[in-house]
């Protein structure tokens, strides 16, 4: 998928995660900030990287701002933005396919 | 992936606690509650402009939280939005238990929600059937029409009123003696047991008011509610209480069940139990009972 505008979802709730997408300047480039960074950091990279690479997107700057979120949370949250970048959040999505 | 077992159409459902579904800080631990069903909300509970974020949340921690022995239902948006679709979707391919129909007015609204369903059931692989259904009643028209509403679909295992929007539509507000809702709830009752179906009652809003909490759902139970409609963990343990059988009904209960196992058992139809007459009239209450009480903890034998 084609990063097309920038859009984010999620909240700063605790155990929540706000993701932030745009346009990428020919790569994923990744800035996280975590209340629980020490502990979780590398898990929740590796969670956000799996979930764009999963969703076809290389070429995104993506900002995620975390508060706990578990990773089915992360996941809904960096596919949300996503969706919403290319206007395809509303319907047909493919539960069961590509979003698993 | 944790995949739940096939739904039951009928079974204890004393307490369904709202939850939103675009909140991640309350839909990951909601089974802790020991309630009997939660209703994971993607209507009122979600802001117009957060239905997409809700239902993507909703489909992984359908996915991914191990809810147990609870009941996960949705609340799906209204028929007259452009939301119900892709949440009857959502709602199918996670694997939710039931869903529940929004503002229900009549047996066409279940039968257009009935073949969404089937429709996803198929495009996501998904045993035909399996999903089940429950109506909200909200207004006057909904309440005329319980009896079509509550016998449309074979899926249907309940029906409850919402009372917020009821008693807007009737001109009326909450009374402490329920006469705002007494023949609202009178009617819904008669129409669910006429199907054969579950009651459910509506929420009771002001927590701070336990007097009052408590006082409605006694008088739930005396007009012969299956369970109520709750907004907040602490309402569940009055409500389980209330709704328990007594140490007394128990032991009738078991001295009628199995007393009707030996009399039919050797021809008989109507015998007394304790001075009464008992014939299988009696034997649908009284296993509901013992069915009760052993979800209570209170019963522990093996006629249930």
């Amino acid at each position: 998928m084609e990063i097309l505008k920038p859009a984010m979802a999620g909240t700063l709730e605790s155990s929540d995660a706000q993701v932030t997408v745009e346009p990428g300047e020919g790569g994923v480039t990744l800035e996280l900030h975590s209340s629980v960074m020490n502990q979780y950091g590398r898990q929740i990279k590796a969670t956000v990287l799996e979930t764009l690479e999963r969703l076809g997107v290389d070429n995104v700057r993506v900002t995620v701002v975390d508060k706990g979120a578990l990773d089915c949370t992360l996941k809904a949250r960096v596919e949300c933005a996503v969706y919403r970048s290319c206007d395809m959040s509303q319907a047909n999505i493919p539960w069961g396919g590509v979003i698993r | 992936m944790i995949p739940r077992p096939k739904p039951e159409r009928f079974r204890l459902r004393r307490t369904m606690i709202f939850m939103s579904a675009q909140k991640p800080g309350l839909i990951k631990d909601a089974y802790i509650y020991g309630v009997d069903s939660i209703m994971l909300d993607l209507e009122d509970a979600v802001a117009e402009n957060q239905k997409d974020a809700a239902r993507f949340s909703l489909y992984h921690a359908l996915k991914t939280i191990d809810y147990g022995d609870t009941e996960v239902i949705v609340r799906i948006n209204g028929l007259d939005t452009p939301h119900w679709q892709e949440d009857i979707r959502v709602c199918v391919a996670g694997g939710a238990d039931g869903i529940r129909i929004a503002k229900c007015e009549s047996a066409n609204d279940v039968r257009t929600v009935e073949a969404a369903v089937e429709a996803a059931e198929r495009e996501f692989g998904v045993e035909v059937g399996r999903t089940l259904l429950m109506a909200a009643l909200e207004s006057p028209k909904g309440i005329l029409n319980a009896y079509e509403i509550c016998a449309a679909s074979d899926r249907m295992f309940g029906v409850a009123i919402s009372g917020g929007d009821f008693r807007k539509c009737m001109q009326t507000t909450f009374q402490r003696d329920g006469i705002d809702m007494v023949t609202a709830r009178g009617m819904m009752l008669m129409a669910a047991r006429a199907a054969g179906i579950q009651c459910f009652d509506t929420v009771f809003t002001n927590l701070d008011d336990a007097e009052g909490f408590e006082a409605e759902v006694r008088q739930n139970k005396a007009m012969g509610f299956d369970g109520k409609s709750l907004i907040n963990p602490k309402q569940i343990r009055l409500v389980h209480e209330v709704f328990a059988p007594t140490e007394k009904e128990v032991i009738q209960a078991e001295k009628i069940v199995r007393a009707y196992r030996e009399q039919s058992a050797a021809g008989v139809g109507v015998f007394t139990v304790d001075g009464k007459m008992i014939d299988i009239a009696f034997i649908p209450g009284a296993e509901r009972t013992l069915r009760l009480a052993r979800a209570c903890g209170m019963y522990e034998g093996d006629l249930v």
